[in-house]
């Protein structure tokens, strides 16, 4: 796993602007349940850990409810 | 189901800015305020300043922007952030100052403060979020408003004949001597609001260098009142407000202008606001 994102889901609105700039199109609006607001929260979907913490969601992000981790090297 | 904690071999690469407060917004899902007062807050942390930042609140949309920025604030009557930032510019000329002001606020009842806190020069840093329309008080004409696009004050679109054309505020700024960095951004995809950020940070670094007023208008959407989903509303920057409105730089300190391949040309987008924002530079340095 290179990368992952985690959605502040009771700060997103729902406006879905991050969706489309995802280069693997990993993000999606949660059809399945809402937030206090009453909106669909937007949530990653990676089963096969393709999201590389590229940032492009988080740069376009209006709440900043969008954080971004990439994988660092463990030494043993 | 809320934030869920990465893995521990995962290392932030963005995360909340310091600068920015969790109080929830009241600005419309989709609407780019959002990412402005994001970008001023992540340059504010990269500069180290949130102790000495004083941000001055405009009436608009952007009213309760105090509640949002973790730093200390005001709020301006109507038009007058500017007359306010100079107020507290000068007692506290160590304080990084800024006003973020709409383009109802800014270019209409207070065209004349912004004027002439330019044409004195005042130390102080504008972000002038430009989006063509009042947004608070239910989507009005305004001095930015394009010909032809329909407001609740010009249902039939502006008109050339009846309303005149929309007003280009950094064009009219860059005209004035006391004015040191005066560009325009937009924030309609992602290279547009990284090419914003920079703006943003090189305005403060003016205004701690004292050379002088620095403006960043910045193009931005209102899907309510425009009556656009989100991603259409972006669409609508970059189709119908950025040809009106050109990107670039129109005025920057004389070193950055001197060089063919200054920062600030290589900073600017399209090729036609490159020619517009040179064109301008040019003539305030022969002037």
């Amino acid at each position: 796993m290179k990368g992952t994102v985690t959605v502040d889901e009771p700060r997103c609105k729902g406006c879905a602007l991050c969706i489309p700039v995802c280069p693997k199109g990993l993000l999606r609006l949660a059809d399945a349940r809402f937030n206090a607001r009453g909106v669909h929260p937007v949530e990653l979907i990676d089963p096969s850990s393709e999201c590389t913490g590229c940032q492009l969601c988080a740069t376009m992000c209006p709440e900043a409810a969008i954080a971004v981790y990439r994988a660092v090297r463990v030494r043993a | 189901m809320t934030v869920v904690a990465p893995e521990h071999a995962m290392t932030p690469v963005y995360e909340f800015p310091d600068s920015l407060t969790s109080v929830p917004t009241h600005y419309c899902p989709g609407c780019t305020h959002g990412i402005a007062h994001r970008l001023i807050a992540e340059v504010i942390d990269e500069l180290a300043a949130k102790e000495r930042t004083i941000g001055v609140a405009s009436v608009g949309c952007s009213v309760f922007a105090c509640r949002y920025f973790d730093v200390d604030f005001g709020q301006a009557p109507h038009g007058r952030a500017p007359a306010m930032a100079t107020g507290i510019k000068r007692v506290a000329p160590e304080a990084l100052v800024f006003t973020y002001q709409g383009d109802g606020d800014l270019a209409s009842i207070g065209a004349a403060e912004i004027l002439h806190a330019a044409v004195r020069g005042e130390n102080i840093t504008v972000f002038f979020i430009n989006n063509a329309i009042y947004g608070m008080t239910g989507g009005q004409m305004a001095p930015t408003t394009l010909v032809g696009q329909k407001t609740a004050s010009s249902p039939a679109g502006r008109s050339l004949v009846g309303q005149g054309a929309p007003l280009r505020v950094s064009e009219l700024l860059a005209q004035v001597d006391g004015a040191a960095f005066v560009v325009r951004r937009s924030l309609h995809d992602v290279v547009q609001i990284r090419r914003a950020k920079k703006a943003i940070r090189r305005a403060f670094e003016v205004q701690e260098q004292g050379l002088g007023f620095s403006m960043v208008e910045l193009l931005s959407s209102c899907p309510t009142n425009w009556g656009l989903k989100p991603d259409a509303a972006l669409d609508f920057i970059r189709d119908e407000m950025v040809p009106a409105f050109p990107l670039g730089d129109f005025k920057v300190p004389e070193a950055e202008t001197a060089g063919a391949a200054g920062a600030g040309t290589a900073d600017s987008s399209a090729a036609g606001a490159d020619a517009a924002g040179s064109a301008v530079a040019g003539r305030a340095r022969r002037g």
